[in-house]
């Protein structure tokens, strides 16, 4: 695993200023890490800091926010001076397919010319040869070349999705971000979307971090998943032994409430709410709306472990004696 | 699970929207198009069952709950609640079935009015319908309120939607529609916009009210939530119910071939649990232009000649394990 | 490359005591005092509605009798001189801030009320409706006003009641055109529909869920509207087709010109009745447009930046956990 590694994130942190000395921690110190090819999940639900954690990677915060930590792409620290070390990797290196992406065409701009506009804009070609390309990107991600000259209201919304792939991969990236890819899409359209980013990350061996609410998806697509909560990661693991063998309770918890087609068992939703994340907690963040906390929730934050290889959870559960892990 | 007479018995509904033809196709008279969102559907809804229309975006599942609301004006067909027709009656007479049948919609942060506290959002049907006094009024809201969750009411009755969770408000909601004590509760796409985490909650909610006697029509694109929470399902596409029956038949045996390719690319749990999912190519056509014959054909993996000239109907499916498990499909 | 982005929502504040519980009130305190622009602007529009409401009490001169010479220079006793009648200009223009004010309030009721009426109506209806005053707006909105103004007047006769109504039969189309827009929007959201679903009748969907979201931006517009109201009765004074007994700031500047003000170099009769109008019409903008944008949702989308975010020394805070 480690000569593959292609992107480590160590000690992520995403502070929003919310005005009036106030401050939201959006993202409180996170690692993972991405090896070549490989496909892995970011999941959680609203306000967990999952989306904050991508735009973090490409450089893309609003003015309000402050970031610290270290993002290593192949071994080079690409936040260590700001925009100044992000913005040659960006769209080159690494690349985003933006949430609601597919309804943020220009309607009056033909789909090719959309396209084409960043390879401009960066200098990678222009003119003909651009044009040539976005052909090449089209058929890439299963639409037909020459609809390159149609416009946004002329494609269906799985198409328009495709077409923001294409975009995304105009630079030859090689992480491609992909920030609920498939989440205003039918479930026929999603299933064709979902083959086509596996289909490309295959083919083309590119990264992808695909970040998403829907578990099911995950457990489909990724071969590893880091389950966030309230900005820090509850559990990274392979997908199979997140279902399986979960080692955080909010992972249980989480597919629990998660309706199988098949599935017998009771959907059990998760009592209460996340916690704020404009003031600072002590304990797990987890321990109020946990089905198995103890007293040593409420006061220690629990720190992430390895379980096995490749398998850490932050829960206290796991310090206790083997015979009684954390499902 | 139905007991004796279903409360809403809808036969044969058509819903068209025209199709805004614009200035120089007016003066050149072409022919006025329709959208047909809804083409001939039928369907009943018993007390204490929960019906799914299930579907894709663009099938008609939540125009088929708007006309069955008469929020939109049916072009054919009868909608029957309790034996009685209400297609036909006017807005005021339609008033006091009003009270009976209630609607939740899909998104809890549009669907409350921003400046409205929560009592006065759960009081306002019982306003409009001049129900009680005052006094009874606050016991109602605080009863339905307890009902759809919100427990302790005192917590949540003063405070406004954007104080509130998505799930709280979707709760708020509920009792909206709960304080009038309706016999049918028309949910439409009721957790689709809530987290995953908050969702089973709210399908327990109505759960529970379809125990307590409710007849529930959920409408709902998700596939499992239909399996795990409805009695039985109803598959439409194109404005069409292409297949129906009790929930674990129609996902455990599909029938008609748009079912199964639907029931294949629904991801599961389970990451091992890895079946080859059956996609079929393109998008749901415009349903302005609905195919001859089978409205399936043109996607239909196992489409033969006659799929293209012959328009199924409904009918019983000769390898079903339940009598009330139909499907449309010449081939089964 | 950048997208829009709202900053990630706060998680839910039930789990812990509100720390701000924004209440309506508290909403329209914020907008009205809540930037430099809306206080000074009322502050303005709040002084000259004091000198009009006062004018009688506080005019240092009579602005019927001859007090000083024939376009007398300022000076200690009259203190913006005199005009052609040697009547003190102070006084003059204090008068004339009670018709213009008064015009100017006036009017923009009458556009609210016409414009309000037609707006909701059409926006909340639609349909043939819509149609049938939408093209009355519109034949309204292509009438050249100042033809209109002058016929008008010759018909109707030169009072200041005519001169309320014609402004406001002119003005009131752009406010029924902003509000049939909203309504349309509003009349389309899922709780109005929600009301309407439970039998809700017209008069309680425009009443409890129309109205109340419309009423500032109702307020915004009154405001720009008294702007564009005071600049029409100066222009229609100016033209001289106000009411000739009363005394306005239009009139006064068409008199000094009548009376030869420019060519006995008589400034002071002028550019103070001038300078009233330019400062009330600015303060109204001021405040209608603060109100305005502050109401607009769609101009306070937040972007991401590209450029701006900064980076915090590494480690900083793992020392604490």
């Amino acid at each position: 695993m480690t000569d593959r590694r292609l992107l480590q994130v160590e000690e992520l942190h995403v502070w929003f200023e919310l005005g009036h000395g106030r401050e939201l921690h959006a993202v409180q110190g996170i690692s993972f890490d991405l090896a070549e090819g490989e496909r892995l999940g970011l999941v959680g639900e609203s306000g967990c800091g999952k989306t904050t954690t991508i735009l973090a990677l490409m450089g893309l915060l609003p003015g309000s926010a402050s970031v610290s930590g270290r993002v290593l792409l192949n071994g080079e620290d690409i936040l260590a001076e700001g925009e100044a070390t992000v913005a040659p990797h960006r769209w080159h290196d690494v690349a985003m397919v933006f949430q609601g992406a597919m309804n943020a065409f220009n309607p009056v701009k033909t789909v090719g010319a959309q396209i084409a506009e960043p390879m401009e804009l960066h200098g990678i070609s222009s003119g003909r040869s651009a044009m040539a390309r976005v052909r090449e990107l089209l058929e890439m991600v299963g639409i037909s070349g020459s609809r390159a000259g149609r416009y946004p209201h002329e494609f269906s919304g799985g198409m328009r999705q495709r077409a923001a792939i294409a975009m995304a991969l105009a630079c030859d990236p090689k992480v491609l971000l992909a920030d609920e890819p498939t989440t205003a899409l039918d479930v026929m359209v999603q299933a064709q979307i979902l083959e086509l980013l596996v289909a490309l990350t295959n083919d083309l061996g590119l990264a992808m971090i695909l970040v998403t609410h829907d578990l099911p998806v995950v457990a489909q697509v990724c071969g590893r998943a880091a389950v966030m909560y309230a900005g820090e990661i509850a559990e990274t693991g392979p997908t199979q032994t997140l279902y399986h063998d979960p080692r955080h309770p909010y992972t249980r918890m989480l597919f629990a409430a998660t309706p199988d087609l098949y599935g017998d068992d009771a959907v059990l939703s998760i009592p209460g709410v996340p916690p704020r994340l404009d003031r600072e907690f002590e304990g797990c963040p987890f321990a109020p709306r946990c089905d198995s906390a103890f007293s040593r929730c409420a006061g220690e934050h629990p720190r992430l472990r390895e379980i096995d290889p490749g398998h850490v959870a932050a829960c206290h559960l796991n310090d206790v004696a083997v015979g009684a892990p954390a499902r | 699970m139905t007991g004796g007479e279903p409360l809403l018995e809808v036969d044969g509904l058509v819903t068209r929207y025209p199709v805004p033809r614009g200035i120089v196709r007016t003066l050149a008279r072409a022919p006025r198009e329709h959208v047909h969102a809804v083409e001939g559907v039928s369907f009943t809804v018993g007390p204490g069952e929960m019906l799914a229309l299930v579907g894709e975006s663009g099938c008609g599942k939540t125009t088929t709950a708007q006309t069955v609301m008469r929020m939109v004006t049916e072009d054919a067909g009868s909608i029957r609640f309790r034996g009685r027709e209400i297609s036909t009656l006017s807005h005021r007479g339609l008033r006091p079935l009003r009270r009976e049948m209630q609607i939740i919609y899909q998104d809890p942060y549009e669907s409350l009015d921003p400046r409205f506290r929560v009592r006065d959002t759960v009081m306002e049907p019982l306003r409009i319908h001049s129900i009680g006094s005052s006094a009874d009024r606050e016991q109602k809201v605080l009863d339905a309120l307890v009902r759809a969750g919100l427990t302790p009411p005192d917590l949540y009755i003063d405070r406004f939607a954007h104080e509130l969770s998505g799930g709280q408000r979707q709760r708020v909601a509920i009792a909206a529609a709960l304080v009038l004590e309706p016999k049918l509760l028309v949910a439409d796409e009721p957790v689709s916009m809530l987290d995953v985490s908050v969702r089973a909650g709210i399908l327990a909610l109505l759960d529970g009210l379809r125990r307590s006697g409710l007849g529930i029509l959920m409408i709902t694109h998700d596939l499992s939530t239909a399996a795990h929470f409805a009695d039985r399902i109803a598959v439409m596409y194109l404005g069409r119910i292409v297949e129906e029956g009790p929930a674990k038949d129609v996902v455990r045996n599909p029938q008609h071939p748009y079912t199964k390719a639907l029931i294949s690319v629904v991801p599961k749990r389970d990451p091992r649990d890895t079946m080859k999912p059956q996609i079929l190519k393109g998008e749901t056509p415009n349903p302005v232009h609905v195919p001859s014959g089978c409205r399936f054909h043109p996607r239909c993996p196992v489409a033969v000649e006659s799929c293209t000239s012959v328009d199924p109907e409904l009918r019983r499916v000769k390898a079903a394990t339940s009598p009330e498990h139909r499907a449309a499909c010449i081939l089964v | 490359m950048s997208a829009s982005i709202q900053a990630p929502p706060v998680p839910d504040p039930l789990g812990a005591p509100a720390a701000v519980a924004p209440t309506r009130r508290g909403f329209m305190r914020e907008l009205l005092f809540g930037s430099r622009q809306t206080v000074v602007g009322l502050a303005v529009i709040a002084f000259f509605v004091v000198i009009a409401v006062l004018a009688p009490d506080i005019v240092p001169h009579s602005v019927t009798q001859q007090t000083g010479p024939v376009y007398g220079a300022p000076n200690g006793h009259h203190l913006l001189g005199t005009d052609d009648g040697g009547i003190d200009m102070l006084s003059e223009v204090i008068y004339g801030a009670r018709v213009s004010m008064l015009v100017g309030f006036a009017a923009s009721v009458v556009c609210m009320v016409l414009g309000g009426l037609v707006g909701v109506l059409s926006g909340y209806f639609g349909g043939k409706t819509d149609i049938v005053l939408m093209r009355i707006t519109d034949y309204f909105l292509v009438i050249p006003d100042v033809p209109l103004m002058i016929i008008a007047a010759a018909i109707f006769g030169r009072s200041l009641l005519n001169i309320i109504i014609i402004i406001g039969v002119i003005y009131w189309t752009s406010t029924a055109r902003l509000l049939r827009a909203q309504v349309k929007s509003l009349r389309e959201r899922v709780y109005v529909q929600r009301a309407r679903s439970l039998g809700a009748g017209h008069s309680r969907l425009i009443g409890s869920h129309i109205m109340p979201q419309i009423a500032p931006l109702i307020v915004a517009n009154t405001v720009l509207t008294i702007a564009t109201a005071i600049f029409a009765e100066t222009y229609i004074s100016f033209l001289g087709l106000g009411d000739p007994s009363a005394i306005s700031w239009g009139k006064l500047i068409q008199n000094s010109l009548t009376g030869g003000a420019v060519f006995h170099s008589a400034w002071w009769a002028i550019i103070p009745p001038g300078a009233c109008v330019t400062v009330v019409i600015l303060a109204c903008t001021m405040v209608g447009q603060a109100l305005e944008d502050s109401l607009n949702p769609r101009l306070r989308v937040g972007h991401l930046s590209v450029r701006r975010f900064r980076m915090r020394p590494f480690s900083a805070r793992i020392e604490s956990r």
